[in-house]
């Protein structure tokens, strides 16, 4: 088990009712040994239980998505990284200045196949937060990223990446490095790289900061991610010009898996243990891994230029338009 | 002259006189005079215009539409406009406090565009190219489905005519009404400048006031050559945003093409007045019938009959 599975998990708001549940269970627990008549109650609030585990987590809002897509203890592509292969090979730096901790890479083998893997890292401790910018990357992380891809192109490999970004970070020094060039070079090379290349958004998908890693033969989601133009709270705000209405902004902009699926922009959306991946990284690691295994298989049968003419033409067909 | 002639004329004679008494509109009046943003001097709207929208007095670059970019840019009578009719569906059925569908309405009417960039091919000097200009008047410039489809097609065209691409950007950054589907035009655009590049072609990325988000950190990035507008406000993230994130205040100039210029992100600042001169100048250094993938031959040079109506 993971470490976070020890600890226990932090119930999201709208989860308080099932926590509130859990405690009075653990309060009639605690007396059992004094009064085993309280059997029959616990049984009883135990059923309570299940029942509406089960059905909170069907009828979610795209705003409870984004609170479990957020979740700090949300399985971060390090932690999907150890669990597939303890013999990841990490590789660092941009070769022209700087080593992004916002953004992962190596060599990873998964199911079999050898691969490279890149994916934006988002921190858990203070300290650790703060190294990888919660998950922000610098022009220096889209460009290290850029060389790993290119590494990938030249030796046939293909690649893996996995985003959870609220964005690309916004700041002086990201500007003066021209964080925008960076994103665009991004997509102007991984339009044209010869290997296959699966994206799988884990948690947020942060607008371009998400797509600079995100242009691929096949986009997944898992279940409780979400992808979307802009963060909820900048949407609501310049739409809006209100910080309280992020919910709608949520539901307007619909930006959960299930929806982008229907709009079809991704080809595929994972499952998650029941309540999202920080309940279970095991289960969640397997889950995605079987879903990565089986595209990128399909993915491989393919020749260079099939590959590259796959990816180009699926983005080529993104739009909705009329010409009349 | 019989009576009734006599009873029209007066009625004519009295409307005319009422015409010439009537005041400008304050809206007619305001239209004529324009303050210029930097130095507060008032301008006469028509020599404004006749100055390529440019303060003659302290040389302060305004906006400029498409339909005036295109006018400034190609040579008169020669731009044959693409993809015209385009609009954007509401694939979201996008609801904030007003919908999708009206804003695009009220949008096109400030405007009178149906969309917030103009394509076509057109002669600089002589020379055909393919040329988008972007409009920050309609919608805040921004980039939907149309914008990256608009600018798509015309790179493909580029590809197609072996001809120099120029795209003259003004933009907000990506249309957050059609959500999802806006982002993904960043990867279109960007996707098929990649083929064009491939092919030998030439692009030129203007940035024009201001250029910002997914259009900055898509197509208008990724320039052969990068040219701004004196003044010209680029950057990724808005300074609002960053000035929240950091907690600083940033440089007065920050963001602005002079300052990019010095951070190595363009290769020139280039004055409005200059700018067809020098696009001409720069076209003729690049022979694209010469490059071209793996030493194919140009299959030809370009049907310039084509490009003059």
């Amino acid at each position: 088990m993971m470490a976070t599975n020890e600890k226990k998990i932090i119930p999201l708001e709208f989860e308080q009712p099932l926590a509130v549940l859990a405690q009075q269970i653990e309060a009639l627990e605690r007396q059992l040994g004094d009064n085993p008549d309280l059997e029959g109650d616990i049984d009883r609030l135990q059923e309570q239980y299940t029942q509406l585990k089960k059905s909170l987590y069907v009828n979610l809002r795209p705003i409870d998505h984004l609170a479990i897509a957020r979740h700090s203890q949300r399985p971060y592509s390090r932690d999907y990284f150890a669990i597939w292969d303890p013999g990841f090979i990490e590789l660092h730096g941009d070769r022209t200045g700087a080593d992004d901790e916002a953004m992962v890479g190596g060599l990873l083998t998964l199911g079999g196949i050898k691969m490279v893997a890149v994916g934006t890292q988002k921190g858990r401790s203070l300290r650790e937060k703060q190294a990888c910018n919660f998950g922000m990357p610098q022009p220096e992380g889209y460009r290290k990223a850029l060389r790993l891809f290119r590494h990938a192109d030249k030796f046939g490999l293909p690649i893996l990446t996995l985003i959870d970004t609220p964005g690309a970070y916004p700041g002086l020094s990201a500007e003066e490095h021209n964080q925008a060039q960076a994103i665009a070079e991004n997509l102007f090379e991984l339009s044209g790289l010869t290997v296959p290349v699966v994206a799988v958004v884990t948690g947020e998908g942060g607008s371009g900061g998400a797509l600079a890693i995100g242009v691929a033969n096949r986009i997944l989601m898992l279940e409780h991610s979400v992808y979307s133009v802009i963060s909820p709270e900048g949407c609501a705000s310049i739409l809006w010009r209100s910080n309280d209405k992020v919910s709608d902004a949520c539901q307007a902009m619909k930006m959960t898996a299930r929806e982008i699926l229907q709009l079809g922009v991704i080809d595929q959306v994972i499952d998650e243990p029941l309540g999202g991946a920080h309940h279970d990284y095991q289960l969640a690691a397997s889950n995605l891994a079987c879903a990565v295994v089986k595209q990128m298989t399909g993915l491989m049968k393919m020749s260079k230029e099939e590959v590259r003419r796959d990816r180009q033409n699926k983005f080529r067909n993104f739009g909705a338009f009329t010409e009349v | 002259m019989d009576l009734k002639e006599w009873f029209a004329s007066r009625q004519k004679r009295k409307e005319l006189q009422e015409n010439i008494k009537q005041p400008l509109t304050t809206e007619e009046y305001c239209a004529l005079w324009t303050q210029c943003f930097q130095c507060r001097e008032l301008l006469y709207t028509k020599d404004l215009r006749a100055n390529l929208q440019v303060c003659p007095k302290c040389q302060y670059h305004f906006r400029v539409g498409a339909l005036d970019r295109i006018d400034q840019m190609a040579d008169a009578g020669s731009f044959v406009e693409l993809d015209a009719v385009m609009t954007s569906t509401d694939p979201l059925k996008f609801f904030d406090t007003e919908a999708y569908a009206k804003r695009q309405q009220e949008a096109c009417r400030k405007s009178g565009l149906k969309e917030a960039v103009v394509t076509g091919i057109a002669a600089i000097n002589g020379q055909p190219v393919a040329l988008g200009a972007m409009d920050f008047g309609h919608f805040g410039g921004s980039m939907g489905s149309v914008v990256g489809e608009k600018v798509t097609r015309l790179a493909e065209e580029a590809t197609s005519n072996r001809i120099p691409l120029i795209v003259v950007s003004s933009s907000g950054g990506a249309r957050m009404q059609e959500g999802i589907l806006s982002l993904m035009q960043m990867a279109k655009t960007s996707s098929a400048l990649k083929t064009y590049h491939e092919a030998g072609g030439l692009y030129i990325s203007i940035l024009a006031e201001p250029t910002f988000g997914g259009v900055t950190a898509s197509f208008a990035m990724l320039g052969d050559l990068v040219i701004a507008e004196p003044g010209a406000r680029i950057g990724f993230a808005g300074r609002r945003v960053i000035e929240q994130t950091i907690r600083q205040k940033l440089p007065a100039d920050f963001q602005t093409a002079e300052y990019l210029l010095k951070h190595g992100q363009v290769d020139m600042v280039v004055e409005r007045s200059n700018l067809k001169d020098r696009l001409s100048r720069i076209i003729s250094y690049h022979d694209l019938t010469r490059t071209g993938p793996a030493g194919e031959p140009a299959n030809g040079t370009v049907k310039s009959g084509q490009l003059t109506k």
